[in-house]
Formats: structure tokens, sequence, C-alpha cells
């Protein structure tokens, strides 16, 4: 009906009354599947819809991720929130506005152009009609599809797009509650799942004879390797938990790899290849550089401060479930399917959580909590992971092997680049099918993970930011897809999107060194989008880079830039290092170009925290196995960047007249990795090649 | 066998019956007690989510059992400052817009509660060097430490409305 491309959202929930309605007198409710993790979009959707509506924020009532009442938008995740979701709510919330002035207009029998808005009252001449939105909302059909003709507000003249807003759920969140973890339901018990001490492990013997006696226990469910115990008072579960583990004989194999040098082990493993080539190869001229290197990033978790938890409730045949998921749809269709329930039957509602980077084990513990409650009806169940749940169960993010191949001219061009990757998958979300569920596949009959080598699209992900940015003549990328890794990987910020910009950062120094070129200058020279140059050259000046600095000196700085996505929000970062046996961070500086910016503050407050958590995977983090377990299980042995530890951050974002907003979540996780690499690089004129940099490699290098 | 024992938290009275004698006192103030805003993290002191004041010394609740709570008085992030009147660190976390997730908050107030009494104007150095032992998963840090250093100064530059 129009030529206007609708964004995915709208497409998907075309119904203005998908988004808006005005059936609570003095507000406006708002509704949006995308779900505050932390990174402060409940705040910016708030501002958005205000924004469109021409109305205090104190007047919008958001509604995230309730699959009563908000549209089906998947997933909260690939920093898209705002590019496609908060978009979305923008041009439904300008719609609703158009369509109430015409509706009031008709009403008044005057030309709309006569009519404004203030805080919801509609003015006629600027002064009061006597109408209100909503007086008129009654008038309008909610079910009619989204046109996407509405007038958008502008940018410039604005009330609080572009404006910094203090975040919405921050004052509960220090003052008592604010978490799923904290929500407490009238008769809820407290639940803990006996997890499998390997992936190996099956269930041989289970004596429940210790656990049931234990004061409080209400119900012990056991099926196949899956083992639950429901309990009134939490720390009674705690202490059933450790009951039944005693009780619990597993037999085990040793599926984990011998060797955790994933350099020598993924490209050994058997592999689903694709293949991607563009522009001719160059003949080699006399004088051209051509080098190669590999670099490798070990498994990290998502080590959430706040370990999964969950609740539900089945009551008359009916399942409400209580979730810090990222995607409240996909999940209630996965639970339908691992439960032989009808969707129809299952509420699933958001309930905020500890930080969450990705596919951790939100999904997992709201099966938990279903299953549970299906044997104790009528009761809320709440299930809360432990600590080793966490680190040991929620998925990994894959170890990755990037090989890059490249070609410098003599006129320190680049005409040559070649990435080859060995990766298991980034995206196994249960995405509506039951299978990729903790709890479906440890229960009797067992519900196994799927097998993987169909499930290309699970693989995608790998190759995110392959394509290096830089005007390269003939380009080549070879994803070897690994389905047979032995334990579990999804989803966590960036997929392969870190791996393979902390390759293609640390490449292109080590092409510029070869060329005898300046780490900026080299990437300038081949780099000829605006947009790109202009945040790269933004931090330089920040950082006050020094061209040509002295390597080997202990000290340095060192770049880092990606256009995430090649296609979201555009970030370089210098960092500056000490090294001495470890590496110190001092100081980072940072230019983004995030495009239309709804938030400033929330967005500065994303790049400093990607910042900081990509320096702790850079330098510190990596999950262990020996031969059958994960080793990795604590805060002592996961160890993550401390605050003794962190460096002064500063970042900078480019004003930008342009009319879409750039997705910057994830964004500066790849540029942070290589800045602090090719900064290690130059401080000790010695380049380690594989992740974590550690104080172990360190020491390696020097011998 | 279930104890009885009585605790003084938020200079409040209470008296609470446990089954289990090594009850930490973080489930004793999340569960019997409803007062949430003590986190569970690890259970085993590695994180600091659950930090409270004993006697004005920052200390991990998941470590302490119940018991050994006798005679002491104990201070939760409910007992620092409400929504209507907040502690000047609470607020300064608003100012600042110093957090993320925001699960860690709640036990770095509380040991930055513990610096801040002897010495309210603490250096970047002192103030890292205290949350040496509480986590933070988001980095949120950098804001974090503006936040302690200044709760205490009267214009702290509010990064948002």
């Amino acid at each position: 009906m129009s030529a206007i491309r609708l964004p995915w959202s709208l497409q998907e929930n075309p119904r203005l009354g998908n988004w808006v309605d005005f059936s609570r007198a003095g507000v406006v409710r708002a509704f949006t599947a995308k779900v505050e993790l932390g990174q402060g979009i409940v705040t910016a959707m708030a501002q958005i819809a205000a924004e469109e509506l021409r109305l205090p924020l104190a007047r919008v009532v958001l509604i995230s991720g309730d699959t009563r009442y908000c549209p089906n938008e998947s997933y909260t995740a690939g920093s898209m929130s705002i590019e496609v979701g908060g978009v979305s709510l923008r041009i439904a919330c300008a719609e609703a506005r158009e369509t109430l002035i015409a509706k009031a207009a008709e009403m008044l029998s005057a030309d709309a152009s006569r009519l404004s808005v203030d805080d919801g009252a509609i003015l006629l001449d600027g002064a009061p009609s006597g109408l209100d939105y909503w007086k008129v909302a009654p008038s309008i059909d909610f079910e009619r599809p989204i046109t996407g003709l509405a007038q958008l507000s502008n940018p410039r003249r604005t009330t609080y797009l572009g404006r910094s807003a203090a975040r919405v759920d921050l004052p509960a969140k220090i003052t008592g509650g604010g978490f799923i973890q904290d929500l407490e339901l009238p008769g809820m018990l407290h639940a803990r799942v006996l997890r499998p001490p390997s992936n190996s492990a099956r269930l041989e013997t289970l004596d429940l004879s210790a656990a049931s006696l234990l004061p409080g226990v209400v119900k012990i469910w056991h099926s196949g390797d899956f083992v639950g115990i429901c309990c009134e008072r939490e720390y009674q579960a705690v202490k059933a938990l450790e009951a039944l583990r005693a009780g619990a004989n597993w037999v085990e194999d040793e599926t984990y790899p011998i060797s955790q040098n994933w350099t020598e082990s993924l490209p050994a493993m058997r592999s689903i290849d694709s293949e991607s080539e563009h522009g001719a190869r160059s003949v080699m001229e006399d004088g051209t550089i051509r080098l190669s290197a590999t670099y490798s990033k070990p498994p990290i978790a998502h080590a959430a401060m706040g370990p999964s938890c969950a609740i539900a409730c089945y009551e008359n045949a009916k399942l409400t479930v209580w979730t810090h998921s990222q995607g409240v749809f996909p999940l209630r269709a996965a639970l339908a399917d691992a439960l032989k329930m009808d969707e129809a039957a299952i509420v699933v509602i958001h309930v905020q959580g500890a930080g969450c980077y990705g596919h951790n084990g939100a999904d997992d513990a709201a099966l938990d909590a279903a299953l549970l409650a299906r044997e104790v009806s009528s009761r809320p169940i709440r299930v809360q992971w432990m600590r080793d749940d966490e680190l040991a169960w929620a998925p990994f993010g894959s170890p990755m092997v990037v090989t890059i191949e490249g070609v410098v001219t003599k006129a320190g061009k680049i005409a040559d680049w070649s990435t080859e990757i060995w990766s298991a998958p980034h995206g196994r979300r249960p995405s509506g099918r039951s299978t990729n569920l903790l709890g479906a596949a440890h229960m009797e009959p067992p519900i196994p993970f799927p097998e993987l080598h169909e499930d290309l699209q699970a693989f995608a992900g790998g190759a995110r930011n392959s394509e290096p940015p830089y005007d390269v003549i003939h380009r080549k990328v070879l994803l070897h897809s690994l389905p047979g890794l032995p334990f579990r990987t999804s989803a966590l910020r960036t997929l392969g999107g870190y791996a393979n910009v902390f390759a293609a950062e640390s490449f292109i120094d080590e092409l510029a060194q070869a060329a005898g070129l300046d780490a900026l200058e080299f990437r300038l020279r081949n780099l000829p989008d605006p947009r790109s140059r202009r945040v790269l050259e933004s931090a330089a000046r920040m950082a006050r880079w020094r061209a040509n600095a002295e390597r080997g000196k202990g000290s340095a700085a060192g770049i880092g830039f990606c256009r995430y996505k090649n296609t979201a929000a555009y970030v370089a970062v210098i960092a500056e290092v000490e090294v001495n046996r470890e590496v110190r961070v001092r100081k980072v500086f940072c230019a983004v170009d995030a495009g239309l910016v709804i938030n400033p503050d929330g967005v500065i407050n994303q790049i400093e925290g990607g910042i900081i958590q990509s320096i702790s995977w850079t330098l510190k983090e990596q999950v262990v196995f020996d031969r059958r377990r994960v080793v990795t299980s604590s805060w002592e042995t996961y160890p993550i960047l401390r605050f003794d530890e962190i460096p002064d951050v500063e970042v900078a974002l480019i004003e930008s007249d342009e009319p879409a907003p750039l997705g910057v979540g994830e964004a500066a996780q790849g540029p942070a990795a290589a800045a602090v690499g090719n900064a290690v690089a130059s401080a000790l004129d010695y380049r380690i090649r594989d992740l974590p940099i550690t104080r172990a490699r360190i020491i390696a290098s020097a011998g | 066998m279930s104890t009885t024992h009585h605790l003084r938290i938020n200079e409040n009275a209470y008296e609470v019956v446990v089954d289990h004698y090594d009850t930490p006192l973080l489930y004793v103030l999340r569960d019997n007690l409803g007062l949430k805003g003590t986190k569970f993290g690890c259970g085993n002191g590695q994180c600091g989510s659950c930090t409270v004041l004993v006697d004005g010394r920052a200390a991990k609740s998941c470590e302490l059992p119940a018991w050994s709570m006798e005679g002491k008085s104990i201070t939760t992030i409910e007992g620092l400052g409400t929504i209507d009147h907040l502690h000047p660190l609470q607020q300064a976390i608003l100012d600042f817009q110093a957090g993320q997730c925001g699960y860690c908050l709640s036990g770095i107030i509380m040991t930055a509660a513990e610096l801040i009494q002897s010495d309210p104007h603490p250096s970047r150095d002192k103030v890292v060097a205290k949350l040496a032992a509480n986590l933070c998963r988001c980095g949120a840090h950098t804001r974090i430490v503006k936040a302690i250093e200044s709760a205490w100064r009267k214009a702290a530059p509010g990064a948002a409305q």
C-alpha cells in the first residue's frame, strides 16, 4: 500500500494496536519486545515514544517483553534494538499521533493544521479544544495497518531524542529490588536443579533418602538426568541440593579435547566450508609484500553477575513464566514444544536480570522452572542457578582461529586480503524449538541438541566482520564451520565479530609494519569511507597519536577500528598500555559514530562498558576444561578484570546529521581488543596472537 | 534442627528461625526478612554482590552464618537509604548514571559506604583498592569510581537530567 519499506518489526507486527494503547486515562502504553539487559533500552524506547507522541516522559508506560501485550520482535540481540525495534516504535507512535490529530480535526470540523498537542491535550489554534488523546482514541481503528507515512519529528528540534535521559530502571536497583532474582510471589517455592558434573555425564544411581528427609522439601522430581528439588525456603533448597549431589553417581567420558591450543585443535576438526570472494586476484609485482598470520581466541563465558533465575506457575492447564530471556516469544514457542503444550496456554513475562550479553542460561532456567512447576501445581516455582551452574552450563562464546593472508603494493595499498576462519556455532538459541534447552536434553526421553550439519544459519555469526572495511582489490573469506565441538556454544556479544576484528585489526598493523608505514597512516591510506576516516582521525586527535613511535619500550599505544557488522556503528579505539610481565591498560580513547543517537549518555555508557568488558576478555578470560569437566566454574578460576585494573576511558560521540540510528551495543568489543593487542605488540616489539594475553604468554614471549 | 537467632538489622530487632545451623545471613535477609537488596552472586565470597555492613565494616553476607551475627549491628542497602531519602552514594550513582545492569551496585555501594565513613573524599587509588574484591561484569567501573569519589561533594556534574 505504500512504497516505504518498513522495518522488520513493523512488517511482522503491522497493526497500530501492536505498538500503542490509550485505554488507560492519562497514560500511553507503548509496547516493545526488546528487553532491558542493562543497556538502557527501556529508557531509550520511552524517549522515542514520548518524542513522537509529544508527551512528557512520565506519561509513557513502556511494556517490554510480555507475550500478552507486546509485538513479536524475536530476540533482543545484534545491536538491533534501536535500529529496528526503536525505529519501528518511532514510526508507530508518529502514526498514532497523526491519526489522532486527523480524527480530532474531523470531530472539531477544523483543518488539522490548526491543531497541536500539549501534554496529550489537543489544542485548536493554541487553545484547549476540549479533546485529548484519550477522548479521541476510542474513535480510532487500532487494527489498521501502519503505513509508515507519518512525519517523524525533526531530530534537530526534539525534546527527548538526542538528549541524555536518566535510566528509569536504576533507582529501584540500588534501593532494594529490581531483578527477577528479587521477585517474590505468594506461595512461591524455592527450587534447585542438580546439574550433571559434565556434558558427558549420565546418572547411574540416585539415592534420594538423605535429601528427602531434610526440612522443607516439598518435591523431588527426577526424569532421566534431570533432577530438581523444590523447598519452602531458599537455603533449604541449597542444602537439599548438596544432599542430592552426595547421593548421585554419574558415569562420565573423556570427551573434551586433550589440547586447548585452539590454533592446533580447531583446524584439525571436521568442518563444513563456505566461501565468498570478491574482485580479481592481483598479479604480484616486484616490491609487493605478502604476509600471513594466525590469531585465536578461546571459549569465553557470559559470566553474568547474577546467576540465571526463572519463576514458573502451572495452574488450570496454563503456564506463566517469568524470565530474563532475551526473547519471550521464541522462548514461549520452545517451552510449548518441550512441554507438549499449546502456545496459547503459556504466558512469558520478561523481568530484568543481571547483565546479559547473549544466549546465557536464562532460557534454560525458564524450562527448569516450567518442568518443576508442572509437578507442583498452583505454586510458583523459583529456580535459581548457582554460580558453578552459570559458569559451567550457560553456552560459551565459541573458540575461534583466524588466519589472514594479505598483499601490500609498493604504494602502500592493500591488494589482497584472504581470511580463513574456524569456528563453532554462534547462533544456537532455542528459537522456538525445545532443542538447545538444557532441561530438555537431560530429561527422559531426552530431546538432544540438534545435529548441526544442516543448520548453517547457526554458524553464520562466525564470519561477522570478516570482510575487511578497507579498500581491497581482491578479498576472500573461507569459513570452516565446526559442528563437532563437545560443548555448547552460542551467541555472546558480537558473535564472531570480536575474534574477526581482533584478527583483522592486528593484521593490518602487521601489514603496516611490514610496509614501513605508521599504523594510523596505513589505515587511512586504505580507507576511503569518510565516516570511517572521521572516527579514526577523531580518536587519534583525542589520544595525541604519535606516528611511528619506537617499539619495544615497555609502554605503547595501539589502534583498533571497525564498523560493527559493516552496517552498524563506527568505532575507533586507541589504547595505551604498560607491559611488565602483565599488561596494564592505562588509558583508552574512543570515537563513535552511531548516526542518530537517542540517548547520548546511554550510548557512551554502552561503549565504555564494551571497552572494559573487551579488555577483560582480551587479557584474562578463557574457559578451561580437563578431559571431562569445565574447570573454570568459579570466579577464582574464571577471573575477570577488577576495579584496580581498570583504565581511564574517554569516549567521544561524533556529531551526525544522519537520519538513521546505528547499533552500538556490541560495537566496541572488537576494536578495543585489537587496540590492546596492537599496543602490547608495540610495547614488547613481539606480537601475541593467541588470546587471552596472559602473564604466562608474555613471559613465554620474553624467553 | 531449627534454631532461633536475634538479629539487629537496619536498627530493627528481628527474631529469625532457621532450619540449618549454618544458614548464611544472606538467606536470612532475602528469604526470611524480604530484604532483597543484598544479592546472591557466587555464595563463596568471591564477587561482593552480597556485601553488607556489620558493625560498620563491609562483610560478605553469603559467608557469615546467621548465628554469628547475634549482638552485632547489620546494615543493608535498604538501611542505607530509600528511594525517597537516598544516601549520598546512591544519589551519586544516579547522578553519574554509574551502572548498566546494576546487579553489582548494592554490594559496591555497601563496600564504599565503609570507605567514606572514614574518608569522605577518597582518592581514586583508595576507591579502586577498596573495590578490588567487588566484581562488575558490564564495565561500569569508571563511572562507579567517579561517583564514589565525589559522593560527598555537592556539585556532582549530573551526566543526565
